[in-house]
């Protein structure tokens, strides 16, 4: 049986499932609940500095896209940080730690950007025994208009300069919490590391209007006629954090940067699509809202055989062996030409192929042959797109095939060697060089 | 069996919660949250093999669509667009021989979206709204026309005319609209008074009046409607029922299905209707089915539908069969009528069926019988157009029935036919409603003209 235990930065964890700083983890009542459902650690939810309790709405305070069966695809909040008092979640921590030693204990910070603020809060999350501290420089709703959360995420300088605080200020690993809501995740990345972060973990939640109620007018959730944005997070925003984790794994800079994941993290098939991806371990909130913590249960046994499956013995495996895959546009290969197959079998003849082709691309499948409905691919004009895979309710009836020879569409042999962009005669900047 | 044992046909088998229940609709109203689901299966096909199996052509992937987006009304007035009887086809089509056997989730995995049902849902919706009737008349032509016949070709004939502009007035020689509606069809399948719920629907477009207790032939003829009118639409029905030609057809307990449904359909009080002990109902179409099924849920100990033909060759669909079959009616193939068995009194006691067997695509009896204990014997053998309120009219008749053309035009200037008084396709009340609707574009081109 594999080994799915993970050792990240120093932090051992049964297996790679932890919960993210979120509602799931404000209180030792829930953590210890997690932690008997087998979770791997936690992300203890946002400290705030001592003083009066932060405040949250009393109105709703998530609102959520659907599918068809009410399946939660995406959800937002705009819920601030704890809104306990301080020294009661340090307690917490402190026995919580203590009862579950073989657990991940990390503290989610965010304090004012002043060096003495981070400093005593420092000083006493090192007293709690816990394992490290996530900074949290992605909330994107409340406390990023108090010049905190994404407000210091969204400017490099600054998380550079308070992760070398906290680095100064603690000898617990130090995770920086990145914010999607900015325009190239590399250079906030990039500045963690150069402020001697241990590590990220990405992506917080996105600024999103989740709908709009068309009754009132007003964004949900709606608090007394109003709304504001909110945090997205929930499955709709896996593909997202994806693209986040592999720039920052695949960086220059940041290659090796050790990344916890998180993102719309729901099974373990999600789990190792982001551990492929170069992550240490990852962060789920969501699905654990959506269904309870149980589902851990099915991560670790999913991710467990899979890779039994696939013959890795431990995380360390396959974690970031995708990363070399993930490429430029312009290093992909030009001479690879595919073309769509339908299996007329199991083809159940819909049209959306046809419908999908016909109006929004190529004119590359037949709705009609020799008088009968049916749906052919045309060579000549496929470009291999692969929209009807896609729109195809049929999984495997459309497949894209690579093919040899001649291309019927460019009347051109298909070069068998790898070509790209770069060197093709088309690209200007290659016409200069050579002139 | 003893033939001389008494006959047992009586009233009032069940408690009044009985009979509640077994009448109560036959597939309740999806919940919107079922809708919602239940749309989502829909592909939103490309040229849709079920549109193309509907016969009025509703564009179903598009009224499945309005309604997984939470739009039921507008899904209603698509509709409506091709058959203002949506709601009633909703209930009563056989769905899983048309739209629903086209359906590509069929052919994937032999279960297809419940179009029928979620046309229901959506036309159910709009129906009950107040003032809800989704299209308005264009501006009066001043031209009038004559339906005849208050049934599903008739009104729909007579909607898609006022729509158009033209005045209609309505022939209907029951004391209530709906035709078969109203008066045929299983009772739960159409419950809370729908048929007249859906007439007065239909006719708040407005233009359409209604005159009932008029019967063609009798009160009034196709040439005086001819010379009154701009146009006449025919949408008369099948009149007459086939006989068993049996001795002793006419005997107490040898009953008309038609008629015993009809009466099931306006009884105020199910306990007060009559219902055998034992019954043998003889045909394989719906009416049959119908019939069979409802003597059950009135009470009846058994009923078994004797059928001379295989199960393949039986009209009523294999969905209905099994409806039949789940609420205990026993069905035999291979049987056909031979001698009614009567009492002393004369009454039905039973009947004898003689089985049968089809060589080289002929039916003959192996003269080998079997008989059936009956205290009713329904016959249910099909329905069949009476000519004679047409008589003297010149109208042509082909194959025992009115001849029309493509457009449902008659051998007749200015008259039309449709529905089951015509052959143009399945006796089916979409049909019918298509009939109708082809007939009024018809007339309203050739007034136009």
């Amino acid at each position: 049986m594999a080994d799915i235990s993970t050792n990240f930065l120093g932090i051992k964890s049964p297996n790679p499932f932890w919960l993210a700083s979120a509602p799931p983890t404000d209180k030792a009542y829930n953590v210890e609940r997690a932690f008997e459902a087998g979770w791997g650690g936690v992300v203890w939810k946002t400290l705030g500095e001592a003083g009066p309790p932060v405040v949250n709405v009393n109105g709703p305070r998530y609102g959520a896209i659907y599918g068809p069966d009410r399946r939660l695809m995406g959800l937002n909040n705009i819920e601030l940080i704890t809104d306990r008092d301080l020294e009661i979640n340090l307690k917490e921590i402190t026995e919580v730690k203590e009862r579950w030693p073989d657990r991940a204990m990390i503290v989610s910070l965010m304090v004012p950007c002043e060096e003495r603020a981070w400093e005593s809060i420092l000083k006493r999350v090192d007293e709690t025994g816990a394992d490290g501290i996530e900074l949290n420089f992605g909330c994107p709703h409340g406390m990023s208009e108090r010049g905190m959360g994404s407000a210091v995420g969204q400017v490099p300088e600054y998380i550079e300069m308070v992760a070398r605080w906290c680095k100064q200020y603690t000898e617990l690993p130090v995770i920086v919490k990145l914010t999607p809501n900015i325009t190239d995740i590399r250079y906030p990345a990039r500045a963690a590391k150069d402020g001697g972060a241990d590590a990220v973990s990405l992506i917080n939640t996105i600024n999103s209007i989740v709908s709009v109620d068309l009754d009132q007018l007003a964004p949900v959730p709606t608090i007394d006629g109003k709304g504001s944005h909110g945090g997205y997070c929930g499955p709709a925003v896996k593909p997202i954090a994806m693209n986040m984790v592999a720039e920052i794994a695949r960086d220059s800079h940041t290659h090796g940067l050790p990344i916890s994941g998180i993102g719309g993290i729901s099974t373990w098939r999600d789990a190792a699509e982001f551990i492929a991806l170069g992550c240490g371990t990852v962060q789920v909130c969501t699905a654990a809202m959506t269904y309870g913590f149980k589902i851990v249960t099915e991560m670790a046994e999913g991710l467990s055989d899979w890779m039994d499956e696939k013959g890795y013995a431990s995380i360390s495996d396959f974690q970031g062996m995708a990363v070399p895959n993930v490429s430029d546009w312009q290093h992909l290969n030009l001479n690879y030409v595919t073309k769509a197959r339908i299996d007329q079998d199991s083809c159940i003849k819909c049209g959306r192929c046809h419908i999908a082709c016909e109006d929004t691309s190529h004119q590359a499948i037949t709705n009609i042959v020799n008088g009968e409905r049916m749906f052919e691919v045309i060579d000549e004009e496929c470009v291999g797109c692969n929209l009807c895979v896609n729109v195809c309710p049929v999984e495997d009836c459309i497949t894209m095939e690579p093919i040899s020879g001649t291309d019927p569409r460019t009347n051109l042999p298909v070069d068998p060697n790898y070509a790209n962009w770069t060197t093709h005669p088309n690209n200007p900047a290659v016409a200069d060089a050579a002139e | 069996m003893t033939t001389q044992e008494t006959r047992n046909v009586q009233s009032g088998r069940l408690d009044q919660s009985e009979y509640e229940e077994n009448f109560s609709d036959l597939h309740p109203l999806l919940s919107r949250h079922e809708a919602l689901v239940e749309s989502d299966r829909c592909y939103f096909c490309y040229d849709a093999p079920c549109v193309t199996a509907c016969p009025t052509g509703i564009d179903i992937p598009m009224f499945i669509r309005q309604i997984s987006a939470d739009n039921p009304k507008g899904s209603a007035k698509t509709i409506f667009q091709q058959n203002i009887l949506g709601g009633m086809c909703a209930r009563v089509c056989p769905t899983e021989t048309l739209c629903e056997e086209a359906c590509v989730r069929e052919a994937a995995e032999g279960k297809p979206v419940k179009i029928g049902q979620l046309q229901r849902y959506a036309t159910d919706i709009l129906i009950r709204e107040a003032d809800a009737h989704p299209f308005s008349r264009a501006p009066s032509t001043g031209k009038k026309i004559a339906v005849v016949g208050a049934g599903p070709a008739g009104l729909s004939c007579a909607h898609r005319l006022a729509m158009h502009g033209h005045d209609v007035t309505i022939y209907e020689a029951q004391s209530k609209g709906g035709g078969l509606s109203e008066y045929g069809i299983a009772a739960y399948k159409s419950v809370d008074d729908f048929a007249q719920k859906e007439l007065q629907f239909i006719l708040e477009i407005g233009g359409i009046e209604i005159k009932t207790g008029q019967r063609l032939g009798a009160d009034v003829s196709v040439d005086q409607l001819s010379s009154e009118f701009d146009a006449v639409f025919l949408g008369i029905g099948l009149a007459n029922v086939n006989a068993l030609g049996l001795e002793g057809e006419d005997a107490a307990g040898s009953e008309d299905a038609v008629d015993y449904i009809a009466n099931l359909r306006q009884a105020s009080d199910l306990s007060s209707l009559p219902v055998g002990r034992h019954i043998v109902v003889i045909g394989g179409g719906m009416t049959a089915i119908d019939v069979a099924t409802q003597a059950k849920l009135l009470g009846a100990e058994d009923v078994t539908i004797a059928y001379r033909r295989g199960q393949d060759a039986m009209n009523a669909s294999a969905y209905e069969q099994e409806l039949a079959q789940t609420h205990g009616v026993t069905i035999r193939h291979w049987l056909q009528p031979k001698a009614l068995k009567r009492r002393d009194d004369g009454t039905i006691s039973g009947i004898e069926l003689e089985y049968t067997q089809q060589s080289n695509g002929s039916l003959s009896g192996t003269g080998e019988t079997v008989t059936l204990r009956a205290d009713q014997v329904f016959k249910a053998i099909g329905q069949k157009f009476d000519g004679g309120p047409l008589e003297g009219s010149g109208i042509a008749l082909d194959g025992g029935r009115i001849k029309t053309d493509d457009e449902r035009k008659t051998s007749l200037a200015n008259v039309w036919a449709g529905g089951d008084c015509v052959h143009s396709g399945e006796d089916l009340t979409v049909v019918s409603v298509e009939d109708g609707k082809i007939a009024a574009e018809s007339i309203h081109a050739a007034l136009s003209a």
